[in-house]
């Protein structure tokens, strides 16, 4: 991206070759980080869209929401809400680990791995649209599965929600980095992502209470994204103000910053590996 | 040989194959006994809130049959459209036998890890939740399980030749997961849905062999429910039958089997 005869130039005091690394590492955010979803993510595709993240989620809260009622716990609000939430994991840890095997799958990762691009830049900015997506899926959830039960959520509560999903969404997407980089190793990435999400399902309180669960199971949840933006969630519905549930989303976006951080490093140090022992292309 | 027994010998060879072939498949195989166990958890945790140890019986059986439908939908939906990435689609569907005969050991295949699924959803439920399912008919039990198992194999291969020419055939087969789960009668009563969601409960064959499971597991009759499992499961095989001609001869006529 940096121009030979820039080299050496100043502008702002700011020397022209790191002026034009910040450029092109802004563009890998940026533009590669849409042009790989787009690319990438080929549940975008509407005959896998609207069945995977517009309906199925909606039959995930009615399954749970009538096996409440038919063990008699719980409320309709409670499981709709969780599960909705919940199901921000799908659009999320899918795509975030299809950043690594769809390109494999292309035969395109040894080419991306190959260019100078910077690392932080290359996998935040395909996060980004990521997070967008599982935003928009989690929020799509609530607010059709609120309609299809009869559900009353407040108005009120709506710019509330959609930053607890936000950062759920974020949060999420922070493991789903530390997934991305499993699946440098991993070959059925598809497999990862689903028992990932089966465990995000049991312990994050999506269904049980995390007072009613062995105590191991709770603490092992409070440290898993979705747990606090979750009960976050419900207490805002319940009428909660949002800085009354501040502490549980810093804890929730802090939660998925260590995630990220984590995800960043591993990817680097499995990238490494991976090129050393010539396993990127595992297929 | 005569055309009765070549038809059982590629149904039994066809059968075993398809078995090797899932028992190394991370997806198909041990994602199929894997994933509805995290749901079974679930509701096997809401239903231990309800502290009535009945309940937790009824949930522990429900629970375990209903990863026998998992295992079907979502990968008898894609079955056809694996054989079609593998490239063996073709050859599949121009093997000197009736396409029924080479397709239906596939969904049988997966009935068998589904088998795999109940028992593993079990032992789940006895070790981690202390689950006891008292089986009174141990007879009747086995005949009901078997004829779900056949009937949902049949199922599957009905499925599987529908979306033949839908190239997101897995899509639907994921959809199709829950309502399948919520409409059985796994873990649901019926007669908690509208009449109208019942009658296509009715239509499904889980729902009755779960009812022939559940008769038989707690000393009644479980025979009607396991006939009409049965019939449902012969119907959906004939009609399987009737389509895998009709619609594989027409997206052989179209030149759409490959579709890519």
């Amino acid at each position: 991206m940096t121009g030979r005869h820039e080299v050496g130039a100043r502008q702002g005091g700011i020397p022209a070759a790191r002026r034009g690394g910040i450029r092109a590492a802004w563009r890998v955010l940026t533009v590669g980080g849409v042009i790989s979803f787009r690319g990438l993510f080929n549940w975008l595709n509407p005959y896998i869209y609207v069945p995977t993240m517009l309906v199925s989620p909606i039959f995930q809260i009615l399954l749970f929401v009538y096996i409440g009622r038919s063990a008699g716990v719980g409320s309709d609000s409670f499981y709709l809400i969780g599960n909705a939430v919940q199901y921000a994991s799908i659009p999320c840890l899918f795509a975030m680990a299809n950043t690594i095997a769809g390109e494999r799958w292309m035969q395109t990762l040894g080419i991306v791995l190959s260019t100078p691009a910077n690392r932080v830049a290359l996998f935040i900015g395909r996060s980004l649209p990521v997070i967008a997506n599982g935003w928009f899926v989690a929020t799509f959830s609530l607010f059709a599965g609120a309609r299809v039960l009869g559900v009353d959520l407040p108005v009120s509560a709506w710019p509330g929600i959609a930053l607890t999903i936000a950062i759920a969404s974020a949060s999420c997407t922070g493991l789903g980095l530390l997934q991305a980089a499993l699946a440098l190793r991993v070959r059925s990435t598809a497999v990862l992502s689903n028992v990932v999400f089966g465990v995000l399902l049991v312990f994050t309180g999506t269904n049980v209470a995390l007072d009613t669960v062995p105590e191991w199971m709770a603490s092992a949840g409070r440290l898993m994204p979705l747990t606090h933006a979750i009960e976050a969630c419900r207490e805002i519905v319940a009428g909660a103000s949002l800085s009354a549930v501040a502490p549980l989303l810093l804890r929730e976006a802090g939660l998925g910053a260590v995630f990220a951080v984590l995800g960043l490093a591993a990817l680097r140090w499995v990238e490494a590996q991976s090129r050393r022992h010539a396993t990127l292309e595992l297929q | 040989m005569s055309g009765l027994a070549r038809a059982v010998r590629v149904l039994a060879v066809g059968w075993v194959l398809q078995l090797k072939i899932l028992a190394v498949s991370a997806f198909d195989g041990i994602l199929n006994i894997v994933y509805p166990l995290f749901f079974a958890t679930c509701a096997l945790l809401m239903f231990r809130q309800n502290g009535d140890p009945q309940t937790l019986v009824y949930a522990g059986l429900g629970a375990a049959v209903m990863g026998t439908w998992s295992a079907m939908a979502t990968s008898a939906s894609g079955a056809l459209q694996g054989q079609r990435w593998q490239g063996t689609l073709e050859l599949l569907v121009t093997a000197p036998t009736r396409v029924a005969l080479a397709v239906l050991p596939i969904t049988a295949a997966l009935a068998t890890v589904a088998l795999y699924s109940l028992v593993a959803t079990l032992i789940w439920g006895r070790v981690l939740f202390g689950i006891e399912v008292a089986i009174v008919s141990p007879v009747g039990f086995a005949v009901a399980l078997l004829v779900t198992l056949v009937s949902l194999a049949t199922f599957g291969f009905l499925l599987s030749v529908t979306v033949v020419r839908y190239r997101t055939g897995w899509a639907l087969g994921n959809l199709l997961e829950y309502p399948g789960w919520l409409l059985c009668g796994f873990l649901v009563p019926l007669d908690l849905f509208p009449e109208w969601v019942r009658w296509i409960a009715r239509a499904l064959p889980p729902t009755w062999g779960m009812d022939a499971i559940r008769a038989a597991a707690a000393g009644r009759d479980p025979w009607f429910d396991t006939a009409v499992c049965a019939g449902l499961g012969i119907g959906y095989a004939a009609l399987g039958a009737f389509l895998s001609e009709r619609l594989i001869d027409s997206a052989r006529r179209h030149a759409t089997l490959a579709l890519t």
